[in-house]
């Protein structure tokens, strides 16, 4: 008996030590780039390696702004992200009902093409893209990553609405269609007040997803009036080149990521919940 | 958009003509047209375009219109015997297979430590939603700020990680994982997997959480072991999330183009496929020759899915 107790404990020890890992792995680069963050960049050469900021500074904070049309790119990327979910949503809407609550042919189909646009490597539609992008007149403005964001964005919010609109009691738009409200009606005013869950996770998913992207956002800018964080934090350089500029950069890179992660933790559920509900219910 | 015509011949049938059925159906054409028509625009009309480009001499900087080469940008066998083409260029098939080797590396780790991760949280310990919320910080870092983080990291002289490889005795002063040819393709895997590990993990522990607990008292009833429990209950129920998380991020990490460019640019050692269509495409103005290359990523890429889709219908017959 005393032998298992043992054996029970050493298990608790080995698997506490791997918890321990496990955290030390995921949250060590942030912890790095925010205690470089705070390191001033003339002590840089001489603190870089420490594992405490000597002298905690937010000058690199101040500077990012400063220096550097940081906040032009924040609000950039900010209409960017906010706009494509605005705009996913309002398409993937009725698409999802649609999808989720009629009977028609062809609806397979459909579903397999949406589904067939989510793997289209971002590469292969550049070129054409890029033609499409300046043939509407939207070359470098937000216009053009609203636009181009669409293509991974759309299937997901479509796929996703649906496999949330299929669990929706048929019943709840039987008798609105009974009431002989029309299909936007019935849509707008019965089926998505029901659904803001929903829709708030895959508009959070769609919103990271557009903060983040990075390919379209450098080919279709070409200076910051459209610029987004991702682009300019890729292409950063320091005030001057005797600097290090890696104390800039991770300020910068705290400054866009802390908003993420507040999200991330506030609605840590739901995303779980919506990152797992495509792969799952579809 | 292909299987439009199919869409609108539904209600098209004049028979039940105003019926209920018809209605819908017409109903549902409507709801799902705005949809459809975007789809077109950012994707049906611009693969297209894109496959036209690729048989042109279209370039960035001119504003000629392209002219139709035919295949001369896939194979070109020039007056000297030269062959200029794509599918003759080492720097092609070398983005290639650094894309592939990274592809297959990143996704068999980050599925090993997904798997564990997903393990780990998913017994009843204290603290399993602490370590559930640690894992999100990776994946909701922006790729471009990891790429930044890690590359800081790796920095040759104030790096933290090359400060710990000197330490033991692995990379001497001055030297860097991204910086040597040799171990910078590894160096980015690295950072990728750091990335990706949290996505896998979570689409496991869904795997995991739909697994019946009964399942596992019956095993303990009849004495099966941990390990046999892992073995013949847990890995074969899991394997439909596992495949299903495999693909996805395969699909993923064979466009994958950020990671890589932020890190090191156009370096050959580390080009992947969608980094060498945008140099050809962009930097070297060659719209032409850039939209051959995205065919062929586009023709890869299919090609792994068609794979996939045969292996999972097997494995499906297998289980049934």
């Amino acid at each position: 008996m005393t032998r298992k107790r043992f054996g029970h404990a050493a298990f608790q020890v080995v698997f506490w030590l791997v918890v321990a890992i496990i955290l030390f792995y995921v949250l060590f680069p942030f912890y790095w780039a925010v205690k470089t963050s705070l390191t001033s960049p003339g002590d840089l050469a001489r603190t870089a390696l420490h594992w405490f900021p000597d002298r905690p500074v937010l000058s690199n904070y101040l500077e990012v702004f400063r220096v550097q049309p940081f906040g032009r790119n924040l609000v950039n990327s900010l209409m960017v992200a906010l706009g494509t979910v605005l705009v996913s949503l309002l398409l993937s809407a009725p698409a999802a009902y649609a999808l989720g609550k009629f009977r028609f042919r062809g609806k397979r189909p459909v579903m397999y093409v949406i589904l067939a646009v989510s793997v289209f490597p971002q590469i292969a539609v550049l070129p054409g893209l890029y033609a499409v992008v300046k043939w509407l007149h939207l070359y470098n403005t937000w216009g053009a990553l609203i636009l181009s964001y669409l293509i991974f964005t759309l299937p997901f919010t479509v796929w996703t609405l649906t496999a949330f609109m299929r669990e929706i009691p048929t019943e709840l738009e039987e008798a609105a269609v009974i009431d002989g409200a029309s299909p936007l009606v019935t849509l707008f005013r019965v089926l998505l007040p029901v659904m803001t869950p929903a829709l708030v996770t895959t508009g959070l998913l769609a919103f990271i997803n557009a903060w983040n992207e990075f390919l379209f956002a450098l080919t279709f800018t070409s200076d910051n009036s459209a610029r987004t964080v991702p682009v300019a934090i890729g292409m950063f350089t320091g005030a001057s080149q005797h600097e290090s500029p890696f104390a800039l950069i991770m300020a910068a890179s705290v400054v866009v990521t802390v908003p993420l992660i507040a999200l991330v933790l506030v609605f840590q559920r739901k995303i779980v919940e919506g990152l797992t509900a495509g792969a799952v219910k579809g | 958009m292909l299987d439009l015509p199919e869409v609108i011949a539904a209600p098209a049938k004049r028979g039940r003509g105003r019926s209920f059925e018809g209605r819908r159906a017409r109903t549902a054409l409507w709801l799902l047209l705005p949809t459809l028509f975007a789809i077109a625009l950012v994707g049906g009309y611009p693969l297209l375009r894109t496959i036209y480009l690729s048989f042109t001499d279209a370039n960035l900087g001119s504003g000629d219109e392209p002219h139709w080469v035919g295949l001369e940008n896939y194979w070109n066998v020039t007056e000297d015997g030269v062959n200029v083409g794509l599918l003759a260029d080492p720097a092609w098939w070398r983005s290639v297979w650094n894309t592939v080797l990274l592809t297959i590396t990143s996704v068999s780790v980050e599925t090993l430590f997904g798997l564990g991760f997903a393990l780990v949280i998913n017994s009843k310990i204290k603290g399993r939603g602490l370590l559930r919320t640690a894992i999100l910080v990776p994946w909701a870092i922006p790729t471009v700020v990891s790429a930044q983080m890690w590359n800081w990291m790796y920095q040759d002289s104030l790096g933290i990680v090359s400060a710990w490889g000197r330490q033991l005795g692995w990379l001497k002063v001055g030297q860097s994982l991204v910086a040597n040819p040799d171990t910078a393709l590894w160096a980015l895997v690295a950072v990728d997997v750091w990335k990706t590990t949290p996505f896998m993990a979570l689409l496991l522990l869904a795997g995991l959480q739909s697994i019946p607990t009964d399942l596992y008292e019956a095993a303990r009833v009849d004495g099966a072991t941990r390990l046999q429990q892992f073995r013949r209950i847990t890995l074969p129920l899991l394997a439909p999330a596992l495949l299903v998380a495999v693909i996805f991020r395969t699909l993923d990490a064979l466009r994958i183009f950020d990671m890589p460019y932020v890190v090191k640019g156009n370096a050959p050692e580390t080009m992947t496929m969608s980094i060498y269509a945008r140099q050809q495409m962009i930097d070297n103005a060659q719209f032409g020759m850039g939209s051959s290359v995205s065919v062929l990523i586009f023709l890869v890429i299919m090609m792994f899915t068609i794979a996939y889709m045969t292996l999972s219908r097997v494995n499906l017959e297998q289980t049934q």
